[in-house]
């Protein structure tokens, strides 16, 4: 039989069941310890960026590469037919006529859902404005796994823009199938949204809100950072809350052993450097795990078994 | 006035179908987004007509048109309580009560500006969940919620 993602369009977390994400972890942890350069063998893929993204972009085509695979595509879509009008439908048609997946950013939410229902060959959403980004929350999985062993019960604190970050979004939702329980530490106005916490009322999830970093580090296993942006405030309500949602090395004495860091970089000043050198900072093996989770992904959707 | 005094002031239908109990003021609305005028048959709208339990209400008769369940059931977004009864020959000879549905299709324009589907060959496309205090849709392609009466307001 082959695998449950196989030619699947992998367009947004809660379309995964708790099987497929188990999956995808598994396989990566299996890619992470023992490079395979075959599973994408005579296979051509495409990245379409139509909106720059350096991280994401990069760690795809170097998934597919080093899968055996090749990549044609653009980083950006100054230069391409959408400039000229071309609908997504229609590009999409084309692209998918000459390659086996599309691996797919797009500035427009549901641009990777409408792209699915006219592509002939699988879709991986690489991010649709501020909707889903799925391979990253597949990072996020694989790096909780391999960093505490487990993926039930863990105990997880989002900090910082828990209103527009997708990255928090998606993990949340992810880690609601596994039973988790949540600390909320940010700014009220950039509090996680009401549906999500519907959501997670349904499934039974316990989440707290905490006013601050510290109170909350002795009770995790993962403190999962995120940016507040600027201009999301005004001047003075930034000066505000500039410097609350900060972490410092020295926040970090009462943290549990196997507590880890996560932050989906950028980075910019909500984790100062001096964390880096603490032995619970994660975020630069995390983002390298990216390459392991894209490659496991890529795998599983364009191989009956891997 | 009752409901009988009522009922000799609007024509009655021959064949077609009637839509009753609408909540004064969503008759128009829904006139307009359900296309009822576009069939080129008879319509007759009336608008803050007497009810017993409404207080007030609207009420739509269609000549020669009968919906189908789908379309009667996404009625049920605007009137809960609504009915739509289809009449042969002057005779009620089927009453519907309406069900909220599941997903509703093209009707409705998605509130998010940045949503795919108000650029591509798509039609719109949410699926409808009813809480304890309100009536939530999901747009299929940029997964917001919305609460019923934001994405009713849209359009």
């Amino acid at each position: 039989m082959p695998n449950p993602l196989y030619r699947k369009h992998i367009i947004s977390i809660p379309d995964f069941t708790r099987e497929e994400l188990e999956l995808v972890v598994q396989t990566a942890a299996q890619l992470k310890a023992a490079s395979r350069g075959d599973l994408l063998k005579d296979r051509l893929l495409a990245t379409c960026f139509f909106e720059p993204s350096t991280r994401t972009r990069l760690s795809f085509e170097t998934a597919v590469q080093r899968l055996g695979g090749n990549v044609i595509g653009f980083a950006d879509g100054a230069n391409t037919s959408a400039k000229k009008g071309e609908t997504l439908a229609d590009t999409v048609r084309i692209i998918s006529s000459y390659t086996d997946a599309i691996i797919m950013r797009h500035p427009k939410e549901g641009a990777a859902r409408v792209a699915s229902e006219f592509s002939s060959v699988p879709i991986i959403n690489g991010g649709d404005g501020a909707n889903q980004h799925p391979s990253q929350t597949l990072l996020d999985l694989f790096t909780l796994q391999e960093t505490q062993g487990r993926l039930d019960n863990l105990t997880v604190a989002f900090v910082g823009d828990l209103k527009y970050g997708r990255t928090v979004h998606s993990l949340a939702q992810a880690l609601s199938l596994f039973g988790a329980k949540f600390y909320f530490v940010g700014p009220e106005a950039l509090a996680m949204p009401d549906y999500l916490c519907e959501e997670l009322d349904e499934r039974g999830i316990s989440y707290s809100i905490a006013a601050t970093i510290e109170e909350v580090i002795p009770h995790i296993d993962i403190l999962y950072m995120t940016r507040v942006q600027r201009e999301r405030f005004d001047e003075a309500e930034y000066k505000k809350i500039q410097g609350q949602f900060v972490l410092r090395a020295d926040m970090l004495r009462s943290a549990r052993p196997n507590m880890k860091i996560l932050h989906p970089l950028p980075r910019v000043d909500e984790i100062t450097t001096d964390v880096d050198a603490t032995p619970h900072a994660y975020y630069f093996e995390q983002a390298k795990n990216g390459v392991y989770a894209r490659q496991a992904l890529l795998s599983l959707v364009l191989n009956e078994t891997v | 006035m009752t409901e009988k005094v009522y009922a000799r002031n609007v024509e009655a239908l021959k064949s077609g179908t009637v839509i009753d109990h609408i909540p004064a003021g969503q008759g128009l609305r829904i006139l307009r987004l359900f296309q009822l005028a576009e069939y080129r048959e008879r319509v007759t709208v009336g608008l803050n007509l007497p009810s017993g339990h409404m207080g007030s209400k609207d009420l739509i008769k269609i000549e020669n048109v009968v919906l189908s369940e789908e379309q009667a059931n996404e009625l049920a977004l605007f009137a809960p309580r609504g009915t739509v009864s289809v009449i042969e020959d002057f005779a009620v000879v089927r009453k519907q009560k309406l069900a909220i549905p599941d997903t509703v299709e093209g009707i409705f324009a998605c509130p998010n500006s940045n949503c795919v589907s108000h650029v591509e060959p798509v039609q719109s496309h949410f699926s409808v969940r009813v809480t304890e205090h309100d009536t939530k849709m999901k747009c299929k392609y940029c997964e917001k919620v919305f609460s019923k009466d934001i994405v009713v307001d849209v359009r």
